[in-house]
């Protein structure tokens, strides 16, 4: 359970929004929930709703409304390219097909070890190293900046020998 | 130019609490605390002539001067969403300059009679949003934040705030919903944040660029900074080159600057790759209308009111450049399917209208379409102007639009039946199938 695990990390966050404003603090249990759990799962949006207060369909929406957050699971990294104007205009679509068939997947689609989801996402406020991609997975969110296919291809593959299957 | 906002190109290491203090830093935040009046430090920022970079220009110590009176609580919400395609100052800023942009934030909450402070960080800053939380742990072990701050009798404390990946949270009433633990979508105005923003309390909204100005403006002086740039738009701007260049950064530059400057001088943007020709610019991200590279648009001088006049805006000035390779339908449709992703779905015009300009511009650019469509398209962006209940509906026009006015042969490039005469005008895009209508409601 959250409440329990995490007790001093929840304190501190509802600790920066007003004793009455509780909702305030939905958007980092959401965070604090996904790394536990790898995705939002149903039990989580009712784990962080009576943490607050709030009813579960809240809470739902929030998960939905936000990119950031996953309700379902996919890969265990997820490599998400910036393939916005910025980017495209420095070869981020050629370095995104071509990561994307080194992996054996399109654009969009989890590899079949079910190790990374790779997806094109908008601007990440990084274009003059383009291109470029994060990495979000339960540890949080990295930059990657001014990559070759062969540089990400490396992350990748080092993730892949740290993660278990 | 000597820095004003990316000082870490002057002086190394500023970005350690021990060098910023050796180098004058948090002195104006001491005498603000300890020796100033809220107004006194507000008709500083006046007189400075200091305006906002987050997009709108308007005169920063006139925002804080409108917050209503008397009321139980006030707050300061810095807009570090930083989600425009093109632009990426903002994260140098706080990557590379942080105490310098704490201070400008912990001096407005002081002009603003704030207890407490937000810093709203795209949810992608995570591992910068760590980093800031340290920093911000620093500042207050030193004393400059928390209860009775160096005795002034002020209490300050300063929090990040991380959301989760939604443009549409950059607009300011959106992003103090997202704040409140609520979805991303903007308010009806009025009222304005100055009088009813968080939690219903007077509320300042300032982008993370116009406050790390700030304490050099208190620390020396509202003529100093009213010096630099032009009488109009005063003070140094932080330019985002991004696109076809051969040096694409940062460059800190002051207001009215022109374009041929920053994009061809050795030590800004040092021209376009291959010697190729400049096709066209964008001088605000995906926001605001594309100009054609002319003499006279290279000419413009980038201060807020020369490129409204030029047709376009120079709102946070993330200029990203187009060479003659590019297609501009091509372009035109990267920047709707990002409007279209990012509209946040509160109302139809801009939901169901960005949809369609991007049915239209997908079948444009596969090359499926005949005359016709490209009217529908320059239709379907006319009936959304003014109609949208805030400006991202407004924005998402402007590259149809612009790229229809002066591109319009690119678009002509691909259709079916280029030969032949323009076809009549579609005057309305077809009703909206419902099963189509629940999936656009839901985003994708
Ligand atoms: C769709 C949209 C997105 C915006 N994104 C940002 C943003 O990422 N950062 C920002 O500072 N302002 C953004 N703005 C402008 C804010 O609404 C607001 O005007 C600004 O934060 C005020 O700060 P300033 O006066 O210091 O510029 C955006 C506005 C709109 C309509
Ligand atoms: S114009 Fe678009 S982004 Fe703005 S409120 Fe309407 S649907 Fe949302
Ligand atoms: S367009 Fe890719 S980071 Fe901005």
């Amino acid at each position: 359970m959250l409440a329990e695990k995490y007790r001093n990390q929840i304190d501190a966050t509802l600790a920066k929004y007003p004793a009455d404003q509780k909702r305030s603090a939905v958007m980092p249990l959401l965070y604090i929930a996904q790394s536990e759990y790898g995705h939002i799962t149903r039990d989580a949006m009712q784990e962080v709703a009576d943490i607050l207060g709030l009813e579960p369909t809240q809470v739902a929406s929030v998960v939905g409304f936000y990119t950031l957050y996953h309700d379902h699971a996919a890969g265990k990294h997820y490599i998400q390219i910036c393939n916005d104007l910025p980017c495209a205009l420095r070869g981020a679509d050629k370095f995104a097909a071509d990561l994307c068939a080194k992996f054996g997947v399109k654009l969009g689609e989890t590899t079949a070890d079910g190790m990374f989801t790779i997806e094109g996402v908008m601007c990440l406020a990084a274009c003059d190293k383009a291109p470029m991609f994060q990495l979000q997975n339960t540890e949080g969110i990295k930059y990657y900046e001014s990559q070759t296919v062969e540089s990400a291809a490396a992350v990748m593959e080092e993730l892949r020998a740290k993660t278990d299957q | 130019m000597e820095h004003i906002v990316l000082r870490h190109r002057d002086i190394p290491g500023i970005d350690k609490l021990d060098v910023y203090i050796a180098n004058g830093g948090f002195e104006a935040y001491k005498k603000v605390v300890t020796s100033m009046k809220p107004e006194e430090v507000i008709d500083v920022v006046k007189a400075s002539g200091l305006r906002g970079r987050g997009g709108a220009g308007f005169p920063t110590g006139v925002k804080w001067s409108f917050l209503t009176k008397n009321r139980p609580a006030y707050y300061v919400v810095c807009n570090s969403d930083e989600s425009e395609p093109g632009t990426f100052k903002d994260r140098e800023i706080m990557e590379k300059n942080p105490f310098q942009f704490l201070e400008g934030l912990m001096i407005a909450a002081y002009a603003a009679r704030a207890a407490v402070a937000y810093n709203y960080m795209r949810g992608e800053f995570w591992t910068l949003a760590r980093e800031l939380d340290k920093k911000i742990a620093e500042v207050k072990a030193r004393g400059f934040l928390g209860k009775n701050i160096l005795g002034s009798g002020y209490s300050l404390e300063l929090y990040t705030h991380l959301g989760a990946g939604a443009y549409i949270c950059g607009e300011e009433s959106a992003l103090l919903e997202s704040l409140e633990g609520k979805l991303g979508q903007p308010r009806l105005k009025p009222p304005f944040p100055a009088d009813k923003g968080l939690y219903q309390m007077p509320t300042v909204v300032n982008n993370t660029e116009t406050l790390t100005n700030v304490p050099m403006i208190l620390a020396r002086g509202a003529e100093w900074y009213k010096a630099i740039g032009t009488p109009t738009s005063a003070g140094s701007k932080v330019m985002c080159l991004s696109g076809h260049v051969n040096k694409p950064g940062n460059y800190e530059a002051p207001l009215g600057i022109t374009f041929r400057e920053l994009i061809y001088g050795e030590q800004y943007g040092g021209g376009i790759p291959g010697g190729k020709k400049l096709k066209g610019i964008l001088p605000s991200g995906a926001s605001a209308p594309i100009l054609p590279a002319t003499e006279a648009i290279l000419d413009t001088p980038m201060d807020y009111e020369s490129v409204a006049k030029a047709g376009s805006q120079l709102g946070s000035a993330s200029v990203i450049l187009l060479d003659e390779t590019v297609d501009m339908a091509w372009a035109a449709l990267k920047m709707i399917r990002f409007f279209k992703h990012e509209s946040c779905g509160k109302c139809t015009p801009c939901r169901e209208g960005t949809y369609w300009m991007l049915h239209v511009l997908d079948r444009i650019n596969d090359g499926q379409a005949v005359a016709a469509d490209v009217e529908l398209l320059g239709n379907v962006a006319n009936q959304m102007v003014g109609k949208c209940l805030c400006p991202l509906g407004e924005f998402s026009v402007s590259p149809v639009l612009s790229s229809l006015k002066n591109f319009r042969a690119d678009y002509e490039a691909h259709l079916k039946d280029s030969k032949k005469p323009a076809a009549k005008p579609a005057a309305k895009p077809a009703a909206i199938p419902a099963a189509k209508q629940t999936e656009i409601a839901a985003g994708d």
